[in-house]
């Protein structure tokens, strides 16, 4: 047997591990810039520029980071009770598609009702797409890796159906619906700052963002302070104990998922109520497995979960910035970069953990121990 | 003589833990010999040697005679050393022919090996009344024939040496009859049998020769015909008394917890608690003694409503529960039952848990983790610290994981959560296991102010000693049924040792 590996303080692996998996990243992908003769110092002067310098640069970075938010709360709330949600995508569509068909039935009432109602059908919508999985899982065992990605295929084939069918806008062809009633929009950023008289740069960037980061203050709130928290930990540390100590552990289960797949319900009023105000096929972009990396990434903490998501929206923002600057660099390119540090913080995570640990505790012998 | 399989001397340790220590053993060939000992006597840790799957750090292996050095399974088949694992090793969508042929496949196609599989796999299920059809699926046979295909599989490679590792723990009677008439068949062939047990009744019915250990050592070699139950018994579990409990005698008072006729049969159909009767009274204990593995678990958890009652009547407190009810552990809690379950790391604990949030554990919707909505960690430091004093859990650090308290103080905190609640009922199991000496003289004490202060204990321990100085009657466990109770004061380890073995009350005193 080889030598246990000494455990890792927690400031280490909650700061310096995740920064070292993202220099490990990014000098491979620096490398591969090297390798086909561009300057990767220059590339990343302009992805940091892309992403946070340039005008609007930061409004459309947050924009993307919304959707990361809300997709990394939703696979971490699963975590907690160790499921594996990887159905985020699929959560996403349907409270897409949620939110457009209360969108559309509210066209008479005033923005104050429907608005709300919107938004909570992306929820409620994206939560009932959980559920299905998690009472396979909690009553009949099946497992809930396999169930929500069966069930993400199940949701893109249900909107290709409906998007190429009762709901295609008129005189469309590509598949998309009609816009939304207009008082069922989220308010744009650059808008709710001119209120105040702030002039600032138009960008997507779309009161959903406001709502990510109550999210992340609910998650908080949830975790570590309600009781139904308390319960979700347990199941996910040890269903024995759990149901020991007097747990429902299958009504947890499937609670959990349903608040998982709320999470990730709502990331389709960013894209659908802030932005594009339709439902466009194909709109979650595979966001919902990003969220699977800014989870892992984040350490299921929602400080966590904020930093992971700003840094892919910086990713997904400053990438596109890349592509046009530069000739060689092409999109792929970009994708490449992004799947690099997936790999690193997400796979890979904790593959520079026991030489770190054994550093550590070399550097500063046994005390670490003592109060760990 | 030459023996086929002899040990000498062989030790081996887990970190900290002697598994093994100084093992000698002598198996002749052509006999069933019985090794016999508690659960975590070292048992298993021992065949695992034989069979190659540890190594030892010190000792001799030798197989007629010769001194081998076994380093893999693979070696210790060459050698002629087949074993039959507790858990069955295999693959559920092969037939019974391909999983006997895993490992001798032959050559590049199947067919080869194929024939010869089956042929060696017709003769030795002819030869030992091995009966079961080569091309059924493993998953459509029941679990006496899945263990037959592993003693096929064992034997094809022409073993000397059957190692089975608690062969009938899994099996119905009929079926655990069956197995014992086919290894009677390969001893008269000139098989040497291991049979790795708790059950004693299995030692006297079929074995030749025994050997018992007992906390990772051989206590003894018995030729079987020469011992008794008892003698086996009182070797197995014969620790040295450690302290002796101070107490008066009880005051018991009215009834407050009962069993009629309880019974648990689990998923697969095997019985597991059968007819069990007792009342427990208010300021008494009520202990459960017996060779662990006799469903012990199984009726502190059905009586917890971790498991569902098969048959029987259980009243708490004046409030029946049938297996009709819907129970479950939360509602047999808030009836007012106490609960310190047995493996206090599977169940008592999340050890990656804060001690503060151990200490709710069960308990978390109470007013104990705040009165309002969400949690209120001032109450909960609060309630931990309190008790934490109270119960002198060392360090005495609330935020500390549970892990990394010791086995005493990990133990305290289950017992001091429970304790606090007040039960009208407790249920306690192996309440001193693992615990140092200090800490069990702690927990006694405790244990007996509960039952002075009118609480309904009842008390499992497989520590003979620990039943006998604390409870005020006994009642003895084998094989899923109850032997009989006695007065405490009546019970001597011989009686007890009887009892344990399966003989009724009456017989033994």
């Amino acid at each position: 047997m080889s030598k246990p590996t000494p455990p890792l303080p927690r400031w280490a692996d909650i700061v310096l591990l995740p920064l070292i998996n993202l220099l490990a990243a990014l000098v491979l992908c620096g490398l591969v810039i090297f390798a086909i003769g561009e300057n990767p110092f220059a590339a990343l002067k302009v992805m940091i520029n892309g992403a946070f310098v340039y005008q609007g640069a930061l409004g459309y970075t947050l924009f993307y980071t919304t959707s990361f938010i809300f997709t990394g709360l939703a696979v971490a709330i699963a975590f907690h009770a160790r499921l594996f949600n990887i159905g985020a995508e699929g959560q996403a569509s349907l409270g897409g598609l949620g939110a457009t068909l209360v969108a559309f039935a509210m066209a008479p009432i005033p923005g104050i009702i429907a608005l709300p109602l919107a938004i909570g059908s992306a929820a409620l919508f994206g939560a009932a797409w959980g559920i299905v999985p998690g009472y396979l899982q909690a009553k009949r065992g099946s497992h809930i890796v396999i169930t929500t990605i069966m069930f993400n295929f199940i949701a893109a084939a249900l909107l290709v159906w409906l998007l190429a069918g009762m709901m295609l806008e008129p005189g469309q062809f590509s598949p998309q619906s009609s816009l939304l009633p207009e008082q069922t929009w989220l308010p744009k950023i650059h808008e709710m700052l001119g209120w105040i008289g702030l002039k600032t740069t138009a960008t997507p960037l779309n009161a959903s963002f406001l709502i990510a980061l109550c999210a992340c203050l609910f998650f908080w709130v949830l975790v570590w302070r309600s009781r139904l928290g308390y319960e979700i930990r347990t199941v996910g540390q040890n269903q024995e104990a759990a149901h020991y100590s007097g747990i429902n552990v299958a009504r947890v289960i499937i609670i959990t998922m349903a608040i998982s797949g709320a999470f990730a319900g709502l990331m389709a009023i960013n894209q659908i109520q802030g932005v594009s105000h339709k439902l466009i096929l194909g709109f979650t972009a595979g966001y919902g497995f990003t969220g699977i990396a800014v989870a892992l990434m984040g350490r299921n903490h929602p400080v966590g979960i904020f930093l992971a998501a700003l840094l892919f929206g910086a990713l997904v923002q400053g990438g596109t910035e890349l592509d046009f600057e530069f000739t060689v660099i092409t999109r792929e390119m970009v994708l490449l970069i992004q799947g690099m540090i997936i790999l690193f913080s997400g796979a890979l995570a904790y593959m520079f953990n026991p030489p770190l640990a054994r550093l550590l505790a070399r550097i500063f012998g046994t005390k670490e121990d003592a109060n760990a | 003589m030459t023996y086929a399989l002899e040990l000498k001397d062989v030790s081996k340790s887990f970190g900290l833990v002697h598994a093994n220590k100084d093992i000698d053993l002598a198996v002749s060939p052509g006999s069933i010999h019985g090794i016999i000992g508690e659960n975590g006597a070292g048992k298993s840790t021992l065949m695992n040697i034989i069979y190659g799957m540890h190594r030892a750090d010190k000792g001799t292996i030798s197989f007629n005679g010769q001194q081998v050095d076994v380093r893999s399974s693979a070696d210790a088949i060459e050698h002629g050393i087949g074993m039959v694992h507790q858990h069955f090793m295999l693959v559920p969508t092969f037939s019974v022919l391909e999983n006997v042929m895993l490992g001798s496949e032959g050559g590049l196609t199947l067919s080869e090996g194929r024939a010869t599989a089956l042929e060696r796999l017709t003769h030795l299920s002819t030869t030992y009344n091995l009966e079961v059809d080569p091309h059924a699926l493993v998953s459509d046979l029941n679990v006496g024939q899945r263990q037959r295909v592993e003693i096929i599989k064992a034997l094809k490679g022409g073993a000397k040496v059957l190692i089975l590792d608690e062969p009938t723990g899994v099996l119905t009677p009929q079926e655990a009859d069956q197995l014992f008439e086919i290894l009677k068949v390969l001893r008269d062939d000139g098989v040497s049998v291991l049979l790795i047990t708790h059950k004693l009744t299995e030692i006297m019915d079929i074995t030749d020769t025994v050997s018992i250990m007992r906390q990772g050592e051989m206590v003894g070699h018995r030729k079987t015909s020469e011992t008794s139950p008892q003698d086996l018994a009182e070797l197995m579990v014969g620790r040295e008394v450690l302290l002796e409990v101070t107490r008066t005698p009880a005051t018991p008072a009215e009834v407050r917890f009962s069993a009629k006729n309880l019974g648990y049969t689990n998923s697969q159909g095997v019985v597991e608690l059968e007819d069990i009767n007792f009342e427990v009274r208010a300021g008494e204990i009520l202990g459960v003694a017996g060779v662990s593995g006799n469903g012990q678990t199984q009726l502190m958890e059905t009586l917890a409503g971790m498991l569902p009652l098969t048959t029987g009547v259980i009243n708490i407190l004046g409030t029946e529960v049938t297996s009709a009810d819907a129970t479950s552990p939360r509602i047999i809690r808030d009836l007012g039952v106490g609960h310190i379950p047995e493996d206090r790391h599977t169940h008592g604990l999340i050890l990656d848990f804060e001690a503060r949030e151990n200490m709710i554990l069960g308990f978390h919707d109470s007013e104990l983790a705040g009165s309002g909505k969400l949690f209120d960690y001032s109450a909960i430091q609060q309630n931990c610290e309190d008790k934490m004093a109270h119960f002198d859990v060392r360090p005495s650090n609330p935020r500390l994981s549970a892990k990394n308290f010791s086995g005493g103080n990990q133990q305290k905190i289950v017992i001091a959560r429970e304790f606090s609640a007040n039960p009208g009922v407790l249920l306690v199991g192996q309440p001193t296991r693992g615990v140092d000496v200090g800490a069990i003289e702690f927990i006694h004490k405790q244990l007996l102010e509960l039952r002075d202060a009118g609480c309904a204990i009842l008390l499992v321990s497989v520590e003979l000693d620990e039943v006998m100085s604390l409870a005020d009657r006994i009642m003895v466990l084998c094989d899923g049924q109850n032997v009989g109770i006695i007065d405490a004061e009546k019970a001597d380890r011989s009686t007890l040792g009887l009892m344990m073995a399966g003989q009724k009350a009456e017989a033994a005193t």
